[in-house]
């Protein structure tokens, strides 16, 4: 699982982070102005060492971990909700790594029903535990249905049941009648989820 | 023929319109933030419409193979209601975006008091943010309104070639030119600027600090225009550099001056999703 070590390995906290680091533990308020431009400023590489993050996410997930535990939640509720789409997505994936319960669960809701498969991806990390089941399965077959690939849905297996089973057969049963495919995980997954 | 429309609006369109735009070459755009026919009533709803230009339109585009950047701002015309007033406290948030290339639009509707504090309040937010600006010309009493925007603008301290006065025609083209801001004409199929008109005033006042939009919204207007546009040039006898100046490389140069404008990946539809195509089955 990714760390905020492994992160802080990949993108050090050298020149302009490091120095946006040492504001936001000093003064919480400035990752208002600091966040959007973190982008522009450490650039968007896909990390070679940390699949599926890339350089501004890796940047933006220690901004948050450099706030002082008491202010995270609000601050972090205000950077979502005034993010665009790759502020938004960064926050949802840093969400495992920071010292919180499950206060960000409304974050989650967000990114599920929006129709950016980008979001919707990132909303179901290892956070996603703290979706009831109800809310997780809808969100599966919404990857499904989006095209999203599997790989991204964490624990898929360890939480996917039989109820998620009847939902996916009655997609695949749909798009079967209307001449269309089914992606190939997720008919794997279907497979697994057979006898139980 | 690359085509970059400078002022669109994309929220008002289909995805019909993208596919032929990107079809007809026009592989990046800029969407002014303005009103939407419909009048606001609470902050709520432009901070809904600015998180779409920020989020849900550039991933739209995307799929496309059109690069997308906005433009945000108090649009003049709801300048004039109270009830949206406070959403200029809320403007440097979002004039921090990595896509958004400009405060705008501003300017003149109506040229009341509110509209004057409103256009100076922002054109000193795109001093602060280091961003330039899109000015829109009222549609009424238009020579007046421009001659006016001008001297807001003189007054302000902005640079004028960070500055584009938009919507001109053949009565206010000299004006703006003599400012030294860009000038930008909105090709409609009726009104504004039709493309013979438009190549005919190319040839008089030269190609420099030109621009060519569509200004396409939810009214009676066609996002091709910018590409009929190119073809009436040619026709007239520009070369095909004249057309890539005036319809790719001037707007790159005006909006490249936020230093947030990125163009690596225009043409190319957003294919790939974590090694995986997004655009695969879908709904």
């Amino acid at each position: 699982m990714t760390t905020l070590d492994g992160l802080r390995t990949a993108v050090p906290a050298a020149g302009w982070l490091g120095e946006a680091l040492e504001r936001v533990t000093g003064d919480p308020a400035a990752i208002g102005k600091l966040f959007p431009a973190v982008g522009r400023r450490v650039g968007r590489d896909e990390l070679v060492d940390v699949p599926g993050w890339s350089a501004d996410e890796a940047a933006r997930a220690q901004l948050l971990a450099a706030l002082p535990a008491d202010r995270i939640a609000a601050e972090m509720d205000g950077l979502y909700r005034y993010g665009d789409a790759a502020e938004k997505r960064a926050v949802l994936k840093a969400l495992p790594l920071l010292p919180i319960a499950d206060e960000a669960v409304p974050l989650l809701r967000d990114a599920i029903r929006t129709n950016d498969t980008r979001l919707v991806a990132a909303a179901l990390g290892p956070y996603a535990r703290h979706l009831d089941e109800a809310a997780w399965r809808q969100a599966v077959l919404k990857c499904v249905f989006m095209g999203i690939p599997l790989s991204n849905v964490d624990k898929l297996d360890e939480r996917a049941d039989a109820e998620l089973a009847i939902m996916l057969g009655g997609l695949v049963e749909e798009r079967r009648a209307a001449g269309r495919d089914m992606a190939p995980d997720a008919l794997a997954l279907l497979d697994r989820l057979k006898g139980l | 023929m690359r085509i970059f429309d400078p002022h669109i609006h994309m929220t008002s369109r289909t995805t019909d319109d993208y596919e032929r735009m990107a079809a007809a070459g026009i592989t990046a755009i800029v969407e002014p933030a303005f009103w939407l026919g419909q009048p606001r009533t609470s902050v709520g709803s432009f901070t809904d419409y600015f998180d779409s230009l920020v989020g849900w339109e550039p991933f739209r585009a995307s799929q496309f193979g059109v690069r997308h950047h906005a433009t945000i701002a108090l649009n003049p015309k709801e300048a004039n209601d109270p009830r949206c007033r406070e959403v200029l406290e809320l403007l440097p948030r979002y004039l921090e975006k990595d896509g958004v290339v400009a405060v705008g639009e501003v300017g003149y509707d109506s040229m009341t008091p509110e509209e004057d504090e409103v256009f100076a309040a922002q054109l000193a937010l795109a001093i602060d943010h280091e961003l330039p600006a899109l000015v829109h010309t009222p549609h009424r009493d238009k020579a007046r309104g421009t001659e006016r925007t001008l001297a807001v603008v003189a007054e302000s301290g902005i640079d004028p070639g960070r500055v584009v006065v938009d919507h001109l025609n053949e009565v206010t083209v000299g004006l703006v030119r003599d400012s030294g801001c860009w000038l930008a004409f909105s090709i409609y199929p009726d009104t504004k600027m039709s493309p013979p008109r438009m190549v005919k005033i190319l040839r008089e006042y030269g190609l420099e600090r030109m621009l060519v939009n569509s200004a396409a919204d939810w009214g009676r207007s066609d996002p091709l225009l910018t590409r009929t546009t190119a073809d009436a040039m040619l026709a007239a006898g520009f070369a095909e550099d004249d057309v890539d100046r005036v319809l790719w490389r001037n707007p790159v140069e005006f909006y490249g001056q936020s230093g947030r404008l990125d163009l690596s990946d225009a043409g190319e539809k957003e294919a790939t999703f974590a090694g995986n195509s997004i655009l695969r089955g879908g709904s």
